[in-house]
């Protein structure tokens, strides 16, 4: 099914089952410890061996020699592989780094090698055995230092719009701030998990991976098979962010391991392995300077932002929303990469906007202080409703004041004092703080297949994802809302590459595309069982478990006694993101108190206003945006991958050191979705939601530190030490 | 103490130079004196689990959650960090909630071990289970049981007046307030930070039993 031109009215307009806050079809598994995940697959083999990876001890380099020959006279040992006997390793095409690492070493904990033995005990002691003799380049591990050697990086051409220069030194009131970002970690639950089965020259992985069908062909390339032998399983996703969007090294591990030691192989990364073998979000520093009238109009902006990368990695793109965000005639954007040679940087949970709002939200909460206005009305005021530089392109809906206006009336934000470090609550300073929200909507193309059985059950099949996000949940929805059954009535199978093609897990595409495609097979199987039930499929009603037209009804139990009835289509969208600028909008809200004797840092209350489109489960969607306003409130004042700068690796790589937000630093959070069904997204009228939350969260706990503290730290993450001096005298 | 050579490096500041890069992770070969190697040392078990009695031999070396993952293939318990970090492996041991990774198997010879399959099934949830799914306490599912076998026993532990960092008064009856929850929750992570919604979760089960 073609999407080009905006949706009118259909069968999701009902609303039945679609939109209606619905409990996780999936949730009874997962709570009863019974929905299997890539490691867990005692059910398709219930004798695999084990494998463990042997990581790089340098990041960068070569290696001299590597002696397996103690390690493979140790118990139990089936196999082990190096680049020595792996036979050609290819870079897939989503990744940066090789997968498999040597002779050259181009990051720390680059897997050199995978040791095959009957227990996991065995292979990880084998592992300690294996010898490996390192010479030792000298690499780049320091952005501030790489910042004068960056360039601009391809596909990230400077954006110069109206005159800047001339505009912000005419502007009565400016600010010119750096911030910096640090690197972060994905830090999901489920460590990446492979288990390969080889069946001749066909290879079965199941695996934990957000994107099925990029995996299958990076798989693909990296080991030099075609794509038709490799099938990947990722019925369960123990979490990704971003992080298993890309083929990672356990799972070509597994398959090199299993095809040497003849027999299926499971492994894990260990969890200190995680932080520097996989990727990470990576650093930037951002120089912000926004010149505005003394009524608050801006009249200039200009974003520069700093990343570094392996050759060949992409920018972190912070910049991102500084070309949409807020009006203003004249703008200057500019992003530069360095070289580094620490892992690879990809993306992690809203890739660019993140990162990016930190700094821009800071940036706006200092203007706005400059100014003397209230920074809601600031933000209010520089609303735009079509692209600032495209103003022929509309944004295809934006609420964004709405948004604005609707958080501080239920936040009570008109009760906060704009004089910082003024508000005591015994030892506590506190403080309110707020920011915006923005993130795109992509459209990707997305595939399903959707039979009705003899039963009168429909089963719907596509190679989407849930990672948490609830697809299967929304999916059900949708093929229940479009055939008129109840949710029970439907199975949704997900993961498997034996499926249609769908959009995937990320980007916060995968609501919106996946459902859209489910969509357009159901049309495709409407039109089946009306044909099957001799009614006229254009006139067809669907509803109570019956197709119908006028007074004839036809139940669907039975129609397909004699095979099963199937719809099978993809939705395919045309230029309509091109014509409209799709975003989605929110506006975050904080209460901090600040010890004002020891510093600490304790969030006291969260709000967050989006609005995204139709939203299609409020249960599942309302997940999605507290689950990332708490990763967005770890970035504000714990996460931080610390840098040895000397020896090129995280020190921090594990999750004692790498500190999340846990049960103890959330309070109860609210999320206010306004109503909404955006015809220009897809037939779903929905638009992402699940990177949303994270967008600008972060900086609305900065603003809320600095109006507790009066201290403005610019340094991500707000830790005390960086404040605790300056605290106001009690 | 003697340093090692990584600590002497990177007291000096060295980066490059390949014959101490060699030292670092290269031992002497004299050094190693690698003995014949040894098959794994094994032990005898006795495990209850969910009731049912299994006697295990296994490698010393095992943790009672891979003891629990790979023997017994109860895979509910997860293994997120395997150093006692995440909380995903939370069981019951003796009613006592235990990070499963931080203990050896053989160390559970006659121990009654509850995991998240024996509180309830998909069609027959315990109360926990079921307040999870009706207040969404979980996204991705794999830290899931470990916070439900952990909310389980922490309503334990206050009925049975076992304080936490939080407790204002150690003397007094514990309380079941959102702050001891929070705290005495805290050694499990979830990413997908359901926090919000587990804590509900649990506070209507602790509703119901009070």
């Amino acid at each position: 099914m073609k999407f080009d031109t905006p949706a009118t009215t259909n069968p999701i307009d009902r609303m039945t089952v679609v939109g209606r806050p619905t409990p996780r079809i999936d949730g009874k598994y997962k709570t009863t410890g019974t929905a299997p995940y890539a490691y867990e697959r005692h059910d398709v083999n219930a004798d695999p061996a084990y494998g463990y990876m042997l990581g790089a001890a340098i990041a960068k380099g070569t290696i001299r020699s590597i002696d397996t020959s103690e390690a493979e006279a140790a118990p139990g040992v089936r196999a082990i592989v190096t680049y020595k006997n792996s036979g050609p390793i290819a870079v897939g095409r989503f990744n940066t780094a090789k997968l498999l690492g040597g002779p050259e070493i181009e990051h720390y904990h680059q897997a050199v090698a995978i040791v095959v033995a009957d227990t996991f005990e065995q292979a990880r002691a084998a592992a300690r055995l294996i010898r490996v003799d390192y010479a030792r380049a000298e690499g780049q591990y320091d952005l501030a230092q790489a910042k004068a050697s960056a360039t601009m990086p391809k596909g990230n051409a400077d954006v110069q719009h109206g005159d800047f220069a001339t505009a912000y030194a005419a502007a009565p009131v400016t600010l010119d701030e750096t911030y910096t970002t640090p690197d972060q970690s994905h830090a999901m639950m489920e460590p990446m998990a492979s288990t390969a089965v080889w069946d001749g020259d066909e290879l079965i992985l199941y695996t934990s991976n957000q994107m099925i069908d990029w995996g299958r062909g990076d798989v693909a390339k990296t080991l030099g098979i075609p794509k038709e032998k490799v099938r990947l399983v990722s019925p369960y996703i123990g979490g990704g962010f971003g992080g298993k969007l890309f083929v990672r090294a356990e799972a070509i591990l597994a398959a090199l391991g299993s095809r040497a030691a003849k027999r299926p192989v499971k492994i894990a990364l260990a969890r200190p392995e995680i932080f520097n073998n996989t990727t990470h979000r990576p650093a930037t520093i951002q120089r912000i300077r926004i010149g505005a009238t003394k009524d608050g109009k801006i009249t200039a902006t200009a974003h520069e932002a700093w990343s570094g990368n392996l050759p060949g990695g992409d920018p972190e793109g912070a910049t991102s929303q500084s070309k949409l965000f807020y009006a203003g005639a004249n703008r200057s954007i500019a992003e530069r990469l360095a070289t580094l040679d620490l892992p690879e940087g990809n993306a992690m949970r809203a890739p660019g906007e993140a990162a990016g709002l930190m700094a821009l939200e800071i940036a706006m909460d200092e203007m706005a202080e400059k100014l003397g206005m209230d920074p809601v009305e600031f933000r209010a005021i520089n609303d735009t409703q079509v692209d600032p530089m495209k103003p022929e392109r509309p944004f295809s809906q934006r609420h964004f004041v709405e948004c604005l206006r609707t958080g501080a009336a239920k936040f009570g934000w008109s009760r906060r004092n704009a004089r910082p470090g003024a508000v005591r609550d015994g030892q506590w300073l506190t403080g309110l703080g707020m920011a915006g929200a923005f993130r795109n909507n992509i459209v990707l193309d997305s595939g399903a297949r959707v039979r009705l059985d003899r039963a009168g059950r429909a089963i719907v099949e596509t190679d989407m994802t849930d990672i948490g996000t609830g697809s299967y949940t929304i999916i059900a929805q949708t093929a229940a809302e479009m055939l008129g059954l109840p949710l029970d009535q439907v199975d949704v199978r997900l993961g498997d590459s034996a499926f249609p093609v769908s959009a995937g897990s990320g980007g916060q595409f995968g609501a919106n595309c996946s459902t859209a495609g489910v969509y357009a097979a159901c049309v495709k199987l409407r039109e089946a069982i009306a044909a099957k039930a001799g009614l006229d499929p254009a006139a067809a009603e669907f509803a109570d478990g019956h197709v119908a037209v006028g007074n004839r009804k036809v139940p669907l139990a039975g129609l397909a006694d004699a095979g099963d009835l199937i719809g099978e289509d993809t939705i395919e969208f045309g230029d309509l993101d091109k014509r409209y600028q799709q975003s989605t909008f929110g506006a975050h809200f904080v209460e901090v108190g600040v010890n004002a004797f020891t510093g600490e840092a304790r969030i006291r209350r969260m709000l967050a206003v989006c609005d995204a489109g139709r939203i299609l489960n409020p249960v599942s969607a309302r997940s999605q945006v507290i689950g990332a306003m708490t990763m967005g409130a770890g970035a504000a004042l714990t996460e931080e991958l610390v840098v040895d700068k000397r020896f090129g690796f995280f020190a921090n790589h594990d999750l004692a050191q790498y500190e999340v937000m846990v049960h103890a630093d959330i309070p109860h959070q609210e999320v206010i979705f306004l109503d909404g069904a955006d015809p220009i997204s897809s037939p779903m009228k929905a638009k992402g939601v699940g990177e949303l939350g994270i967008c600008g969260i972060a900086a609305a706990v900065a603003n809320a530190i600095y109006n507790a503290t009066g201290v403005r730290v610019r340094d991500y993450p707000i830790t005390l030490d960086k404040y605790l001096d300056r605290l106001p005298v009690a | 103490m003697e340093r090692s050579g990584i600590f002497d490096m990177s007291r000096r500041g060295v980066l490059a130079g390949s014959a101490a890069t060699a030292a670092v992770t290269t031992m002497p070969r004299a050094a190693q004196a690698a003995p014949a190697p040894a098959e794994p040392a094994t032990g005898h078990v006795s495990l209850t689990v969910n009731g049912e009695r299994h006697d295990l031999t296994l490698d010393t070396r095992t943790t009672l959650l891979d003891a629990l993952r790979e023997h017994l293939q109860l895979t509910g318990t997860k293994k997120g960090c395997d150093h006692g970090q995440c909380g995903a492996c939370t069981v019951i041991v003796d009613g006592r909630r235990i990070n499963s990774c931080l203990s050896l198997a053989v160390m559970h010879d006659g121990d009654e071990v509850t995991t998240i399959e024996g509180l309830g099934t998909p069609d027959k949830l315990h109360p926990m289970q079921a307040a999870f799914v009706k207040h969404d306490g979980y996204q991705c599912g794999y830290c899931t049981p470990g916070q439900i076998c952990s909310a389980v026993a922490t309503l334990g532990e206050i009925a049975d007046d076992v304080p936490s960092h939080v407790t204002q008064d150690l003397t007094a009856k514990a309380r079941l307030t959102n702050d001891e929850l929070r705290e005495r929750m805290s050694g499990n992570i979830c990413r997908c930070g359901a926090y919000s919604n587990i804590v509900e979760a649990i506070t209507e089960v602790a509703g119901e039993k009070a």
